[in-house]
């Protein structure tokens, strides 16, 4: 994905420059957001319902475009990329996975290889693959429907289709956010191996510090469109900032998750 | 007439209008998938329009059937007397539920299943001829069927501007005051209905089961 652009790798993954996203109406969603991610981390956008995470990262993929500003992808500027070609090389997890229910649990994981025309062989072994390292053995589970597959699985196979080109970058959008504890605890264990493991460059969006804390590298906590700071795991419950001990307090109510 | 002289005597012509019937049927009906399925699909994204359009298909399913295959037959071009004239006019009655159910059915589908699609880099044509139209499917085919089934119904009072088809039996039938050849009409008629629906129900449940 990143071209020949030598300059690239020695920037940032992604960056962030002043950008805006206002609706029709004047409302802004985001506002004058400031950000760079460093290739390799996991840095988790942490904010209330509404504080433009979510936003934030589909300004990233180009599914929304900034009113203002620009991002940097890769050291290039969002507005020169195609934005197909832009997606498929950033992988996108969403709350409720988006399988495509009239597919098989196999064609889901294959379509950006697909979609990119590898050959029939490779991408047969790389939907293996992925199946395995998201725990779902091929056998018992290539051939499935969607429909058959509970919550947690279905997360698996939407980290494995969106980790199955390959893309350095990977978009998450509180993918564990609608799962059981106990299956949410187990997911994010494996997460975090996996990311150790494999390099990629993670934006994580929660509205749970605990996961926060247990997944980030660094934490970028947002209210009502604007940055209020990042910080590192360790430094974030000494913060000053009024939102960040909200969030620091909720530790202790119990709340975790579901402050919204 | 017993109804063994009269099947010996008729059975020939059942079968002739029963042909003429299929014929304006299924004319009647490719027009109006030819029209409304692509129509319907170019206004999933333009509400404003959609309301317009639906509501004129709408109004057109209010007309009674006779008032329209009278309305037409003055109309130059498709106008006349005879079977183009009902074909046009039957074209405009499959359309509301052709039109209507792919809006819906293509509206209905889930948006997380249509976000991760774009936001995995399906082009605008990927997203609608791989999950679009796949998962809305069983839904447009549930219009196509209703369609069908109220044009198999229609197409007899055709017969009243010289279209033929069954509703030949059934004017006749009124005019001679003789109920067998009402239902020389009547009863092919409701067969092919009813074999329309159950085909198409089939096709429609294997479609929503895959």
């Amino acid at each position: 994905m990143a071209k020949s652009d030598a300059e690239a790798r020695h920037g940032f993954a992604l960056e962030c420059r002043a950008v805006s996203f206002r609706l029709p109406s004047g409302a802004a969603l985001v506002s004058d957001l400031n950000l760079k991610i460093e290739y390799g981390e996991t840095l988790v956008l942490l904010g209330r319902s509404g504080s433009g995470k979510t936003t934030t990262l589909k300004l990233i993929n180009r599914l929304l475009e900034p009113t203002e500003g620009e991002i940097f992808i890769t050291g290039r500027p969002g507005s020169a990329w195609d934005p197909i070609e832009l997606r498929r090389g950033i992988g996108y997890v969403i709350q409720d996975a988006g399988l495509f229910p009239h597919w098989s649990v196999e064609r889901n994981v294959a379509l950006v290889p697909e979609l990119e025309r590898w050959p029939e062989d490779r991408i047969r072994t790389r939907v293996r693959e992925m199946l395995e390292l998201v725990g779902l053995p091929p056998p018992q589970f290539a051939a499935r429907r969607p429909s058959e597959l509970s919550g947690g699985q279905k997360q698996r196979v939407g980290v494995a289709r969106a980790l199955a080109a390959d893309p350095p970058i990977l978009l998450m959008d509180e993918p564990f956010g609608a799962l059981d504890p106990v299956t949410r605890a187990d997911l994010q264990k494996e997460f975090r191996a996996l990311a150790l493991r494999l390099h990629k460059t993670i934006v994580f969006v929660t509205h749970d510090l605990r996961e926060a804390l247990y997944l980030g590298t660094r934490i970028a906590l947002l209210a009502e469109g604007r940055l209020v700071g990042t910080y590192a795991p360790e430094e974030f419950l000494k913060a000053p900032e009024t939102e960040a001990r909200a969030f620091a307090a909720s530790l202790h109510t119990g709340a975790g998750a579901e402050d919204a | 007439m017993n109804w063994y002289d009269f099947l010996l005597r008729y059975h020939g012509e059942i079968l002739e209008r029963s042909a003429e019937h299929i014929v304006l049927v299924a004319a009647s009906m490719a027009i109006a998938l030819a029209i409304g399925l692509p129509l319907g699909i170019a206004l999933v994204r333009r509400r404003t329009l959609q309301r317009w359009v639906l509501g004129a298909a709408n109004v057109v399913q209010t007309i009674p059937s006779l008032a329209l295959f009278g309305f037409l037959i003055p109309v130059p071009w498709i106008g006349g007397v005879g079977a183009s004239t009902a074909i046009v006019a039957l074209a405009l009655y499959a359309l509301l539920p052709i039109l209507r159910n792919t809006c819906t059915g293509i509206a209905g589908v889930d948006p997380s299943v249509i976000e991760s699609a774009r936001g995995m880099g399906m082009t605008p044509r990927q997203v609608l001829w791989q999950v679009q139209l796949p998962l809305a499917a069983p839904v447009m085919l549930a219009g196509i069927r209703v369609a069908t089934v109220i044009s198999i119904g229609v197409t007899t009072i055709a017969a009243a501007i010289g279209a033929g088809g069954l509703g030949v039996f059934i004017f006749r039938g009124v005019a001679m005051v003789n109920n067998q050849v009402i239902l020389a009409g009547a009863i092919p008629a409701a067969l092919l209905a009813i074999v329309a629906d159950l085909g198409l129900g089939i096709v429609q449940r294997s479609l929503a089961n895959r």
